[in-house]
Parts: C-alpha cells; sequence; structure tokens
C-alpha cells in the first residue's frame, strides 16, 4: 500500500460565538470537532453530510482558507496547520479548491485572463505570451473556447462558471484538489457534464480528490471511497459500493433512505426514515453519541453517555447490532 | 441568442461549451467602465452636468488664456461698471449699419450730493473686440510665456467688462475665471485627500476588523464628534494672518480634508466587511494574493464606481465650506481669489444695491454645486450594472 497523500489527525475547527468584555471566547461553535482522515493519492474520497456538518470548514481548512484550532494536517511531511498565510507557497499550488458557488466566486470586474491566469500572475510562474498560452491551453482542456478569454463572468452560464472555476484550479498543476459541492448549484444537466469533465481530468492530471457534497447519488457518481460527518465528526467511512449497499450508521441509513429513486415500481419498498429536526446546540455538544437525539435505534443510557470511538469504520454503539438498509440497486442503466 | 433560447438551453453540449452569448458579444467583453458609461449616457441631466464640469476643468486649466485680463488686472477709472452686452453689429456707428464684434464704452455720471460716480453704457463709444487678442503677458501652465487672450478688446486699454467691474475696479469675469481655478482645485484635491485616508484606513478596518477596526472606528467617531463649523473656523484662525497665499490655500485644504474623509471612511469598511466573505476575496486568497493585493486589486476595482459617486457627491460640501470659510474672512484672502472671496464684495447691502452683478459668483457657486451633484447622482444609478 502507498503512502497516504494527506494525513488528518485529531482536527479541531471552532468559532467563537461571543467574547466577554476582556475579548475572551466564552461561546464556540464546534464546527469541525476531531477529524480523521487520510486520502490516498489518485483517489476520489467523497465527503457527505447535511448542511451545517462542518464538512465545508473541513475542505476549506485543508486549502487554508481557514485557521485550524488544534489538530495536524499532513501533507508531504510538513504539517500544513503550522503555517501562515505567507509560508504556503508551494502547498498552494499542490492543494487546490474548486468553490461551490460559480457566481460569487468569480469577481465580476475580471476577465476570464484575470481570472484563471491570476495564479500564474501572483507566482510570477508566466508572463505575456507564456501566461495567454497558458491560459489558453487551460481553457481548452476544460471546454471553453480561448476566444472568450477577453469576456466577463457575467457573460456565461452557471456551467461555463464553474469550468472557468475548475480551470483556475488547475491551471497551476495541483496533486490534491478540493472540490466543494462543484455541482450543487447547476442544473441536473449540465452536472453530469461537470462529473465527466473532472473525472476526465482526473486522470489526465493525476488529481487526487476531496469531493464535497450533501447529494448521495453524486458522489456515488464519481468517488471511490464515502466518509459520512454528521455534527463535526466522521461518522462512517468505506468504500462507496459497500457504503451504499450496507451502510453501518443509522444516520448513513436516514440518508440513504432520502435518496429519491427513478423507477416507481420500487419505491415504497424501503420506508423513508424521516429524522426529527432535533440537532443538537453546535456551541454546546451533548455527552455521548451526538446522533442520538434523532436515531431510531438510540437507546437510554448507552447512547448519550461516555465518548463513541470510531472503529472499524463507523462510529457507533451499537455496531453489529442492527440491520440497517441501503439502497437496492436497480439493474442495468444507471 | 435571445433570453428564451437561452433558458432552453442553459448549457451546451460539451463539444460547444464555452460558447457565450454571441448575440450581445459587446456586451461580454465590455469592460465595467463601458457598463457605467452606457448607464450614465442614459441620465441626461447628469450628462449635461458633467459636460458642464468638462468646461469648468478647461477654464481651470487655461485660465490665464481664458480671462481677459490678470488677476492683478485693476482699472481705477472704472469701478463698480455695471457688466456690458456683447454686440455683433452697430446701427448707430458712423458709417450706419456695421458688422463686428463689439461692446459699448462707459459714460459716467457723478452725483453732485453723494459725489458718487456711476457708469452706463454709452453706445456712442465703441469697443472693438475680438478673439486671440494681444493682452498682458502671462506664462500657460506656469511655463509658457504668452500673451495672447481668447477674448478681449482690440485695444488693450479700452475697457470690456462683460459681467461688470468690483468695487476696486477689477473685472468680474477675469476674477470669476481666477477663482473657478482656485475654488474647484480646493474641492478636488481636498477631496482626494480625504479619499485617500478614507480608502486606505477604512479598507484595512473593514478587511481585519478585530480591534484594528475598532480603534480605527473610535477615531472615526471622535472626528465625528467635534463639529465641524467651529473647528474649521478655529483652525482657520489659528493661522497665521502674514503667511502666504500658496501655504493657506494648501492649509485649509488639508484642513477640509482632516473633516470630510471619516464617512467614505466608513463607506468603504462597509463595502469591505461585505465582500469580505465572498467566494472570489477567498479564492484569490487561495491563488497567493498578498492581503494588499487582495484588498486593492480583487476588491476595491469592485466598487470604484460607488467611489467615484461618492467622491463627486462630496466635492460640493468641499466647494461650500471653503466658499463660507473665505466669504467669513477666514479661509483664503486677497489677493488670492475663490468664489467665496469675491462674494465678500457683495456683503453689503449699501454695495449690491447698486452693483447686483457682484453677486454672480453666488450663482456660479451654485451652478457648480448642483452640477456635481447630478453627476454623482448619474454615476450612482449607473455604478452597479449588472444588478438587473
Amino acid at each position: 500500500m502507498s503512502e497516504p497523500m494527506l494525513e488528518i489527525n485529531d482536527l479541531h475547527v471552532r468559532f467563537p460565538v461571543r467574547r466577554n468584555m476582556f475579548g475572551r471566547v466564552t461561546v464556540e461553535n464546534h464546527a469541525v470537532s476531531g477529524v480523521d482522515l487520510t486520502l490516498m493519492p489518485g483517489e476520489t474520497l467523497g465527503l457527505v453530510g447535511e448542511s451545517g456538518c462542518g464538512k465545508t470548514t473541513l475542505g476549506r481548512t485543508i486549502v487554508g482558507a481557514q485557521e485550524a484550532t488544534s489538530g495536524s494536517i499532513r501533507y508531504d511531511g510538513q504539517d500544513l496547520t503550522q503555517l501562515k498565510h505567507r509560508q504556503r507557497g508551494r502547498y498552494r499550488r499542490q492543494i487546490r479548491m474548486v468553490f461551490q458557488d460559480p457566481f460569487s466566486s468569480l469577481n465580476p470586474r475580471m476577465t476570464l485572463r484575470q481570472i484563471i491566469g491570476d495564479p500564474l500572475v501572483t507566482t510570477g510562474e508566466a508572463k505575456g505570451s507564456e501566461l495567454e498560452d497558458r491560459v489558453a491551453e487551460m481553457m481548452r482542456r476544460v471546454g471553453l473556447s480561448p476566444e472568450y478569454m477577453d469576456r466577463y463572468p457575467h457573460a456565461f452560464s452557471g456551467g461555463q462558471r464553474q469550468r472557468v472555476n475548475i480551470a483556475r484550479a488547475l491551471i497551476v498543476r495541483p496533486k490534491l484538489v478540493v472540490a466543494d459541492e462543484p455541482v450543487s448549484a447547476l442544473d441536473v444537466s449540465v452536472r453530469a457534464q461537470i462529473l465527466n469533465l473532472l473525472r476526465e481530468l482526473q486522470e489526465e492530471f493525476g488529481l487526487t480528490y476531496l469531493f464535497i457534497s450533501h447529494d448521495l447519488s453524486v458522489v456515488e457518481n464519481i468517488a471511490d471511497r464515502v466518509a459520512v460527518m454528521y455534527f463535526g465528526k466522521i461518522v462512517e467511512l468505506a468504500d462507496t459500493a459497500e457504503l451504499y449497499e450496507r451502510p453501518s450508521h443509522p444516520y448513513t441509513e436516514a440518508l440513504m433512505s432520502a435518496v429519491p429513486i427513478p423507477d416507481p415500481s420500487r419505491r415504497g419498498r424501503t420506508g423513508r426514515v424521516l429524522l426529527p429536526d432535533d440537532l443538537p446546540d453546535p456551541t454546546n455538544p451533548p455527552p455521548g453519541c451526538a446522533f442520538a437525539s434523532r436515531c431510531r435505534y438510540a437507546e437510554a443510557g448507552r447512547c448519550d453517555a461516555g465518548t463513541v470511538e470510531f472503529e472499524d469504520g463507523v462510529r457507533c454503539v451499537r455496531t453489529g447490532e442492527l440491520e440497517l438498509q441501503g439502497i437496492v440497486k436497480t439493474d442495468g442503466v444507471h | 441568442m435571445t433570453l428564451k433560447e437561452k433558458q432552453d438551453r442553459p448549457d451546451e453540449a460539451p463539444a460547444e461549451t464555452g460558447r457565450a452569448e454571441t448575440g450581445d458579444g459587446e456586451r461580454a467583453t465590455a469592460s465595467q467602465r463601458q457598463l457605467v458609461w452606457w448607464a450614465f449616457k442614459k441620465h441626461r441631466l447628469a450628462l449635461v452636468s458633467a459636460w458642464l464640469l468638462g468646461a469648468m476643468l478647461i477654464v481651470i486649466v487655461l485660465c490665464e488664456f481664458i480671462a481677459p485680463f490678470d488677476d492683478r488686472h485693476r482699472d481705477s477709472e472704472y469701478t463698480t461698471a455695471p457688466p456690458q452686452v456683447l454686440k455683433l453689429w452697430d446701427t448707430d456707428g458712423p458709417e450706419g449699419f456695421q458688422w463686428g464684434l463689439h461692446v459699448d464704452g462707459y459714460t459716467s455720471t457723478q452725483d453732485p450730493r453723494s459725489l458718487r460716480i456711476t457708469y452706463e453704457p454709452d453706445p456712442a463709444d465703441r469697443v472693438d473686440i475680438g478673439f486671440f487678442v494681444k493682452g498682458e503677458e502671462y506664462k500657460l501652465f506656469g511655463l509658457i510665456p504668452w500673451d495672447r487672450h481668447l477674448l478681449g478688446p482690440e485695444d488693450p486699454d479700452d475697457p470690456m467688462y462683460l459681467l461688470g467691474t468690483t468695487t476696486d475696479g477689477q473685472d468680474l469675469l477675469s476674477q470669476l475665471v481666477y477663482a473657478t481655478r482656485v475654488s474647484m482645485s480646493v474641492g478636488i484635491i481636498g477631496v482626494l485627500l480625504a479619499f485617500l485616508l478614507g480608502i486606505v484606513l477604512g479598507a484595512v478596518s473593514g478587511y481585519f476588523g478585530g480591534w484594528v477596526d475598532n480603534v480605527i472606528q473610535r477615531v472615526i467617531e471622535l472626528f465625528m464628534a467635534v463639529p465641524a463649523i467651529p473647528l474649521w473656523l478655529g483652525l482657520a484662525a489659528a493661522l497665521p494672518p502674514d503667511m502666504g497665499s500658496v501655504t493657506r490655500y494648501f492649509i485649509i485644504t488639508t484642513i477640509l480634508a482632516l473633516v470630510a474623509w471619516t464617512g467614505l471612511a466608513r463607506e468603504v469598511r462597509g463595502r469591505f466587511l461585505a465582500l469580505r466573505s465572498e467566494e472570489f476575496v477567498t479564492s484569490a486568497l487561495l491563488d497567493g494574493s498578498s492581503r494588499g493585493r487582495v484588498m486593492f486589486r480583487h476588491m476595491l476595482p469592485s466598487f470604484s464606481s460607488h467611489i467615484i459617486a461618492a467622491l463627486s457627491l462630496s466635492i460640493p460640501t468641499m466647494i461650500l465650506a471653503e466658499t463660507s470659510l473665505s466669504w467669513l474672512g477666514l479661509g483664503l484672502r486677497p489677493p488670492a481669489i475663490s468664489w467665496g472671496v469675491q462674494l465678500q464684495d457683495a456683503s453689503k447691502w449699501s454695495v449690491l444695491s447698486g452693483a447686483p452683478w457682484l453677486l454672480i459668483p453666488g450663482l456660479v457657486v451654485v451652478i457648480a454645486v448642483l452640477a456635481f451633484n447630478f453627476v454623482g447622482d448619474g454615476l450612482r444609478d449607473a455604478a452597479d450594472p449588472y444588478k438587473h
């Protein structure tokens, strides 16, 4: 087995919510609370979870857009959490991010040439005609015609803008790309195109993806392994096929049951697991399993006390006792 | 491509993607500046005002050439002479009807009791006027010596006072031209100074937040808490009266700027706070830009048109402040001429009743202030071309 590309150890990210009059933080929001995760070179790791579970914060911390409170992110022998903005240099180019919102992520006052070429300009890597050649080359790779180099983002559709985002991320030849919900803002018809593009580019450049999404069908489509995140923690981690067929965590099961099934004849065979809207307070995490308040298998006395360890790819006290329902694979075309 | 088609085909197949809307290619490649200009053009009043301000700028630059006389020119023979009417032809000359640009000269009568001399235009006394006539020597742009004036009497000793003269016998038009240079430049330079301060401090305050923001905001509040007029008066009164007029000019401008920067700093701070969470700012940081580059290269340009609008809206305040200070005798002083200094002449009713034309500088102030406001309004409306 090869060396992991990225190793996250006990990562915590907390946001100050309130301070007292001396500037001391009195209330904190635990966005990421103790995440361990490894990324292998060349794989696509899907990271799923409902909104607010900390998956975006985790992604932002990896690329350096967010400071970690504690823990480490090891990449290439270096702990990225220890680096200041100025020191990140090389790692900033090797770990890139594709943003969720194709509208707010492109500066409306800059042409595509400026947007896509900006990483090369700031590093002084390319200038003049070389810069133009590389931008044109990258635009062609992501399926944009280089003749639109001097247009402004407002002239493009959501899908095209996301291609611009991808081009901007890949122009510095990164090794790891954190894609934060790259297709969530897009029409279903465009989604498949962008996913295919990402897959092609992965093969071509030998990329490793951390693919963040709340959409299980999208993740199933692209990921090799899937990590399920709930309330700042990884609750389950498994190979994609295994996770979808046999989820081990009740939360994963609940997520699966929410995936729409296209074939009407198969609907109703598995009941939907409806979760009560009873999220714990992120400023004051409960003891025991954070999911216990919403879990239909929760047992009083066992689930709401102590700490629940992450073992064999799942964080649940009742592992092995439960018969959980995955997604029933439809035969043939998907 | 029409809007309908665009909706029907939100994104083309991979083979032909990257095709932006070809129908409005001009709009697609138009820079921010062009879009603002297109929107601005629709605002008639603002456009007219912009032309007017453009003309005033030309007056500022070429004021020695445009003014018929030097700013020190004084004709003690004609004090408080009324404005003359520019005439294109003459019917009562010695040869009957005759073409030619001219004005009527003056005849003076002295009131036997008050000994006051009053001037009347005299149609029999013809003063010929020409373009590019020889007059007093001056240095254009402070460099090129020249003696031609745009408009003036053919014989430099003849009286040509299109807007009348002051109580000292100075040509009101020439004075007004010179005053325009001083008053407008006080406004523009003062606002630029204030903006430099406001943008830098506002940007730092909004971008970094935390205690930096706190300190800067408290300083701004301190400045805002001090009432502006007593502050101006106090600072201006503290200046030694024998100070050279150039130094005085710069000090007055700086005082005005020190009072004016706070409003802008707040506005800029608000914009930076709002923009800080935009993803393009994060992505610029991830692209490796330094914080300064992110602030002034990525964030500031995205509301530069708002800044220009705010700028043109705050110039009038500055001009009015200078005018009031000078009118009160606390700003600029003769021999320096500004609109406020000129209006000092008009502050006595006994003078004004006999010479209402001395109020013309006041009219110019009103026009300039309105023009800046209209341009500012037009720019503000045009500033956000992407909002629809």
